[in-house]
């Protein structure tokens, strides 16, 4: 009823081939794209941007790159603060270093430097896998922080190790440091969003996310059957990298404006990340933006009814949030351990044969 | 998309505008994390001074002050995201964190709102040239290191030549920060220093105490805060450290930082630049008003203690802000801007304070345009296990300027060509 296909024709491959093959679902895309994008930045203000949007966005496109690895090519990893950490760096050295180069160029480097740091720490998943890729994952969550913690040149030998970020623009628009508005900075980070989506699905269903799906699924298989282990590996790790770079880069550069290694991109930030990965759906691209946004907003959302509509104290409401967070964690998995984009999937499917089941 | 929508729509209803009020002083707290136990404490005494101003005198000048909590767990996203909720009509922030502080001090420039971190933030900040809207008054991290460098300087005769002092740092922006004071003044006086660095949240030193002892440093310092205090003082008095010689920063310097390892955290020291204990005049209206009225903040449980007066000290130099700025601009409802030049006007006198009902509770420091950090004023503290409480050891000690000034100035230049700020001109 409401997922109405009567009268939604493919007559070629490509048609039955696209992404959204239901013409209900392409629609609503557009309008969602066109509200987000068109829309959007005239409402914006500093608090959606900074407490909902911006974050949302940002952990949007960590949590694709790490489903690429995790979902798509099965590859455990823990290690996502840290390579968010040398996005992070990478774009604060390169902005120093070319302060006249645009800051987009910056941010795409910097999520190319990831990707090689990232292949690098991937070469032990040729040898060991699961638990045990995890363990290598995470040593390189601790070096990375580490090493950007010790080592001076990293944060420009600033007398508390902070980094923070300059003023750039793009078109004559801030977009980093504190003049920049709302909407500017929300537009940015819309547009990787929408980059890393758009790159992420295409790839996925495309050879390359084939690879990474059959070496998930059974390694030797896939193997057999003519998929190179070292290079689909690599590249899963690679694209990845590259994707979780990028956010890396945007949360410090675009939304933070200044970052303490250890305190933005600690072994918290790869929990959560990997986190969102798992409630929004292992292999789904929807899956990334589900998890992202209820990892992020839930804990607004319930922050603001509690201490702001009911008054609570915020000791008392931060101990129930996280409570209740990680019990709607334990219940979502339960209910659906593929994740809210499972969920999602079964919902339309009830829709589109209601109001007769079968 | 259609749960997120719901989702959103949701959150637009629950982001509703906060009340319209009197003088907001949001109180970006935290109560949970891994520095919860500290945290408390500060953010009870911040909210009892500001209670007790609202139910013994009405407020300040007649204006009632609203103190809206929230708790940021010390992080600094879940920092910025208080801060924006938070804002809309506020005058000052106090986050307690040199995190938080280092990504408020851009946004705070722009929207124009004080912020005020005393003892903690960046240090450089004392140069009101540069950071027009910081004010980091009575005493910065680098004045700390300072005192306490001049007291062991005491203690041996005016010599440190040859001596080895160690500092155990919180390796963060927060203990980093005296680094570079210590350098110098290591250079100085001719003193050998080492920095070992301890992980957050701290509670894993065996090998940095292990290096202690093998290294024997004469003289200990420490950057700590939270459970690193802790852990440290039991692993100093676990190797029989002379605790004597062993001092921490202000904010390694409260009860809950010495009562686990018992007595054998006896004879340890810290800088401090409030008093403690509840020997005040002021206590006798916080019991009437506050606490037997049953308005304190967790119920009044840490009434006395080091960190929670010191957050009262915040409150009170606030409050003084508050009503300086009302003399100024002649009205009682002040705006952010009107408050920045009551701080920039400050005059903490020894009288003043006896009048709060606080005598010698902190240092009389004045503030103005091109200083926001005061005079950097501290003294010693002490303490005695079997007393259970902390002892003023020494009157209150400038720093040396002559080390700080070129300092800051170079820290504070580097930050106005890094964030292209222009340096006002005071006269």
């Amino acid at each position: 009823m409401f997922y109405r296909e009567a009268g939604d024709f493919k007559t070629s491959y490509r048609d039955d081939g696209q992404t959204f093959p239901i013409r209900l679902d392409r629609f609503g895309y557009y309008a969602i794209l066109g509200v987000a994008a068109m829309v959007v930045p005239f409402v914006i203000n500093d608090y959606w941007a900074s407490a909902v949007l911006l974050p949302f966005l940002i952990y949007a496109i960590a949590s694709l790159g790490l489903n690429i690895l995790t979902g798509y090519a099965g590859q455990v990893s823990l290690g996502t603060g840290g390579f968010m950490a040398v996005g992070a760096y990478a774009v604060y050295k390169l902005m120093t270093a070319f302060p006249d180069i645009s800051i987009l160029i910056h941010i795409l480097l910097a999520g190319g430097i990831t990707a090689m740091v990232g292949i690098a720490f991937g070469l032990p998943s040729l040898r060991i896998k699961g638990f045990y890729l995890a363990v290598a994952t995470l040593a390189a969550q601790f070096f990375l922080v580490w090493l950007f913690n010790k080592v001076p040149w990293f944060y420009n030998y600033s007398a508390s190790g902070q980094i923070t970020a300059p003023e750039r623009t793009v078109l004559g628009w801030a977009v980093t440091g504190p003049a920049a508005s709302p909407a500017a900075k929300y537009l940015v980070c819309l547009a990787f969003v929408f980059l890393a989506a758009w790159i992420a699905r295409n790839l996925t269903r495309g050879m390359i996310g084939r690879k990474w799906m059959a070496i998930r699924d059974m390694d030797i298989a896939a193997e057999i059957i003519g998929v190179n282990p070292l290079t689909a590996k690599l590249s899963a790790f690679g694209v990845s990298s590259f994707f979780v770079g990028i956010s890396g880069a945007l949360l410090f550069a675009v939304y933070l404006g200044a970052a303490e290694v250890g305190e933005a991109f600690g072994i918290n930030k790869s929990f959560l990340v990997l986190f969102m990965v798992i409630i929004g759906g292992l292999g789904s691209i929807f899956g990334s933006f589900a998890g992202a946004a209820f990892m992020v907003l839930m804990p607004v959302l319930l922050k603001n009814l509690l201490v702001g509509t009911l008054g609570w104290p915020t000791d008392l409401a931060a101990y129930i949030e996280l409570m209740i967070v990680g019990a709607l964690i334990i219940f979502f998995l339960i209910v659906e351990p593929h994740g809210l984009a499972r969920l999602w999937r079964l919902v339309k499917e009830k829709l589109r044969l209601w109001p007769f089941p079968h | 998309m259609k749960t997120k929508l719901a989702a959103l729509a949701a959150a637009t209803m629950m982001a509703a505008a906060p009340a319209m009020a009197d003088l907001i002083v949001p109180n970006l707290s935290y109560r949970t994390g891994a520095y919860g136990a500290n945290g408390t404490q500060y953010a009870d005494g911040f909210n009892d001074y500001f209670t007790l101003l609202n139910e013994r005198d009405g407020g300040i000048g007649g204006e009632i002050i609203q103190v809206p909590e929230c708790e940021t767990a010390y992080n600094t996203e879940k920092g910025v995201e208080c801060y924006e909720s938070t804002k809309e009509g506020a005058l000052v922030f106090n986050p307690l964190s040199t995190g938080i502080t280092y990504q408020l001090i851009p946004k705070v420039s722009v929207d124009k709102k004080v912020l005020y971190t005393p003892g903690y933030g960046r240090t450089s900040s004392k140069n009101g040239k540069v950071f027009e809207w910081i004010f980091n008054a009575p005493a910065n991290y680098w004045d700390g290191a300072s005192v306490a460098i001049k007291y062991l300087l005491d203690e041996n005769g005016g010599d440190l030549n040859g001596k080895k002092i160690a500092l155990l740092y919180h390796n963060s922006a927060y203990g980093k920060e005296p680094i570079r004071t210590l350098q110098e003044l290591s250079v100085k006086h001719g003193f050998d220093l080492s920095e070992i660095p301890v992980e957050a949240p701290g509670q894993e030193q065996k090998s940095q105490w292990l290096q202690i002892r093998r290294d024997q440093p004469d003289y200990v310092l420490m950057w700590g805060w939270g459970v690193m205090n802790q852990v440290a003082i039991q692993e100093a008095s676990n190797i029989r450290f002379p605790m004597e010689n062993f001092i921490g920063i202000w904010w390694a310097g409260s009860e809950i930082d010495v009562l686990p390892a018992g007595d054998g955290s006896n004879g340890y020291k810290s800088v401090t630049f409030n008093g403690v204990g509840t020997d005040y005049p002021l206590y006798d209206d916080l019991q009437t008003h506050v606490i037997d009225a049953g308005l304190a903040s967790q119920g009044g449980e840490h009434v006395g203690s080091a960190v929670y007066s010191r957050g009262m000290y915040a409150a009170v130099v606030i409050a003084e802000a508050i009503r300086t700025a009302q003399e100024l601009a002649g009205t009682s409802a002040i705006s952010a801007e009107q408050l920045r030049d009551g701080f920039e006007n400050l005059n903490i006198t020894d009288e003043r304070l006896t009048e709060i009902g606080l005598p010698d509770f902190g240092p009389a420091f004045e503030t103005s345009c091109a200083n926001h950090g005061g005079n950097g004023m501290a003294r010693i503290q002490q303490w005695d296990a079997a007393a259970k409480q902390w002892n003023l050891i020494t009157e209150f000690t400038g720093p040396d300027n002559e080390v700080l000034d070129p300092l800051i100035a170079e820290d504070s230049a580097a930050y106005a060509a890094e964030a292209g700020i222009e340096e006002r001109t005071c006269d």
